[in-house]
């Protein structure tokens, strides 16, 4: 967790990523999936924010209607993204093609295929910093590889290599080194640790942390790992069915989560001290080109009532920083008449 | 790094010499399972044009004593493979006392001038159509197009040799009929003699290049498709590289790997191809000699002939193999 100091709560108020109601759908012939239902968050300078969720949640889809990534036949719907004052949804390809990198980069899951297997490692750095700053003399270039290999700690006998001479955890820091490499002011981190071994994402995620305190920059990372959430990032923003259900500082949703299903992902955190039944026992329920009217959690939500049925719980906030989409909260954050607070938890 | 490690390249070397040594014995096989004997239809052949041949039997046995058809077979055997190491086939039955090897020294050249235009041709413009087709940004009526031009492919090349004879060369006189260079002339590096080259080659490459490029554009886009797919293709667009630079360095880079490999199994088609196409064209090439010697049975032409087929098929296989672990980085582990 990083410790906020007084500068940083300062830094804290200014919204760099502003999403709003963003609409992913993928089509197929017998309807369109809905796998980003309309989200709204936004993202401060310099924080970190998690995206959580299960498997087909959305929040991949959802970092790449950010970065406009989406590939057919996956579209953005609608809505609108804001950053550091510019309208990303509707640029035009090229102008877009400006701020690529330079204000919104990636780190994918580098593990995997990200890196193209017929280029060298520099290569693959310094095309994505000439595409943004012209061709530049190679000894320079050069030296600042090799300063982004020691920042992500990297040994230099690399510079010169394919992909397939690296580990996975080489693979993945050459994907952080290649993210900041130009100072973004939003990096977006989709499961980048999530193929790595735990002792290798431990390192990945150190890395990531030190990079990210020693840049300041803004970052959304996405996984399914509560426990490495807890460790690493400021705010959770918990997502079900394309929708966001719960969003929190992560102190906050690690003592008081409130809505059911994070209570049910918190609850399914394996414990060393008790053995207990996992909670979660199924995946999304419903099928996601045919959303039940009301809330999209009710198939599983234990306390389900008449209510959620016909109207959907909107996210609002119900205590200081934190949001919740859910029907069993009055605005000032407390239960409901006619609720069991043990049941609740 | 990636490159040639030399276990690669001796592995590589050994299956070479294997494949053109267990080619040369079935042709030499072949010739002797082959009911006949070419000394006997020769000498028949001769007695037909010209009536009675005196002393037929003294002839016979002369020739055969002459072509070392007397020895017992694996005698022969070895006396062929060390004339073909040093490219002794004999000499030629129907241009005789004219030696084979000199028949092919001549010929040789018009062949492979032959091959270096069309094949590359083919593959570039195979590879350019299919990359084009499936690339997002090619504009809708170029997409459209593409697919048109691939009406001929998979005819076989000789047909469409006739087809482009017929049309342009009869009808339209656009092009001449046959040959590789005007009547009367002496190849020299002359502007006339060089237009007059390109202008007898261009039927022969187009039936070569018309038929067989639609095949590499289909596979190049089925790999295009499939490298699309790929995170580190999500990744380019990511880093905002220009389009068109993640396209060759990324996309058909990577999707252009497999078709390396095809390449040297097509070999073996166009060969196939181009022998048929310059029989019909009359191009001074093997292919043509290798036609006029099966016409004619002239067997020591044919061996020489298929030696220099396979040895060719098999030097370009060899090439592509030796070339591939540079143009794929992950292949040179192999050799390790």
């Amino acid at each position: 967790m990083a410790e906020a100091s007084g500068q940083d709560v300062q830094r804290r108020q200014r919204k760099v990523l502003e999403v709003r109601n963003l609409r992913v759908h993928y089509e197929t012939p017998t309807g369109d999936v809905i796998a980003v239902a309309g989200i709204d968050f936004d993202l401060y300078d310099g924080e970190t924010l998690g995206l959580v969720g299960e498997s087909g949640s959305g929040k991949s889809t959802a970092a790449y209607g950010i970065l406009k990534l989406v590939q057919p036949p996956g579209r953005i719907v609608e809505g609108n993204v804001v950053l550091d004052g510019d309208e990303l949804v509707t640029m035009n390809d090229s102008n877009f093609r400006q701020l690529r990198w330079t204000k919104l980069a990636l780190i994918p899951q580098g593990a995997m295929n990200s890196l193209n297997p017929t280029m060298r490692v520099h290569r693959q750095i310094t095309d994505a910093i000439e595409a943004h700053e012209g061709k530049q003399d190679k000894e320079e270039l050069r030296q600042r590889v090799l300063d982004l290999f020691r920042m992500v700690g990297l040994p230099q006998r690399l510079y010169n290599m394919f992909p397939h001479e690296l580990s996975g955890g080489m693979k993945q820091r050459v994907c952080i080194a290649m993210g900041i490499a130009l100072h973004p002011t939003v990096i977006i981190a989709d499961e980048s640790t999530s193929a790595l071994d735990v002792v290798v994402q431990r390192v990945v995620a150190q890395t990531m942390l030190r990079v990210k305190k020693a840049l300041g920059v803004s970052m959304i990372m996405i996984g399914h790992d509560m426990g490495l959430m807890a460790q690493m990032v400021d705010r959770i923003a918990v997502m079900y069915a394309g929708k966001l259900v719960e969003v929190s500082p992560v102190e906050t949703i690690f003592e008081d989560p409130l809505h059911p299903y994070s209570q049910v992902l918190i609850e399914s955190i394996p414990s060393l001290k008790e053995r207990k039944p996992l909670k979660i026992t199924e995946g999304i329920t419903h099928d996601p080109r045919n959303p039940p009217p009301g809330c999209i959690f009710q198939l599983r939500c234990p306390f389900v009532m008449e209510h959620c049925r016909s109207e959907a719980p909107p996210l609002r906030e119900v205590k200081a920083r934190h949001q919740v989409a859910c029907h069993l909260y009055n605005d000032d954050g407390s239960l409901i008449e006619g609720v069991k607070v043990e049941a609740a938890v | 790094m990636g490159g040639l490690t030399l276990n690669y390249i001796i592995r590589r070397v050994l299956i070479f010499l294997l494949t053109v040594w267990v080619s040369i014995t079935i042709i030499f096989m072949v010739a002797r399972l082959a009911p006949g004997d070419p000394i006997s239809a020769m000498v028949a052949q001769a007695s037909a044009s010209m009536g009675v041949v005196e002393n037929q039997d003294a002839i016979i046995e002369g020739w055969k004593e002459y072509f070392g058809l007397n020895d017992p077979i694996p005698i022969q055997y070895v006396k062929f493979l060390g004339n073909l190491l040093t490219f002794d086939f004999g000499p030629s039955l129907i241009a005789f006392p004219a030696r084979v090897s000199e028949l092919i020294a001549r010929a040789l050249p018009w062949s492979i001038g032959l091959g270096l235009v069309t094949l590359p041709l083919i593959f570039f413009i195979g590879n350019l159509f299919g990359a084009l087709l499936a690339w997002r940004r090619t504009p809708g009526p170029l997409k459209a197009f593409i697919p048109m031009t691939m009406i001929f492919t998979s005819l076989p090349s000789v047909l469409a040799g006739l087809v482009f004879i017929f049309v342009f060369a009869f009808r339209m006189k656009l092009f001449p009929i046959a040959g590789p260079f005007g009547r009367g002339m002496q190849p020299s590096f002359t502007i006339e003699f060089i237009s007059s080259l390109i202008h007898h080659g261009i039927l022969p490459v187009a039936s070569l290049v018309i038929v067989s490029f639609g095949f590499w554009t289909l596979g190049m886009r089925g790999m295009m498709v499939t490298t699309e797919g790929e995170d580190y293709m999500t990744l380019a667009d990511a880093k905002g590289l220009p389009p068109f630079y993640v396209l060759y360095r990324y996309q058909v880079r990577n999707a252009i790997l497999p078709q390396v490999t095809a390449l040297a199994i097509a070999l073996r088609t166009l060969g196939a191809g181009q022998i048929l196409v310059e029989a019909i064209f009359s191009y001074r090439g093997i292919g043509t000699l290798i036609y006029t010697s099966i016409r004619n049975q002239d067997y020591n032409t044919i061996q020489g002939t298929s030696f220099v087929v396979i040895l060719f098929t098999a030097v370009s296989v060899l090439i592509i193999d030796l070339i591939y672990p540079l143009i794929d980085p992950r292949i040179s582990l192999e050799g390790n």
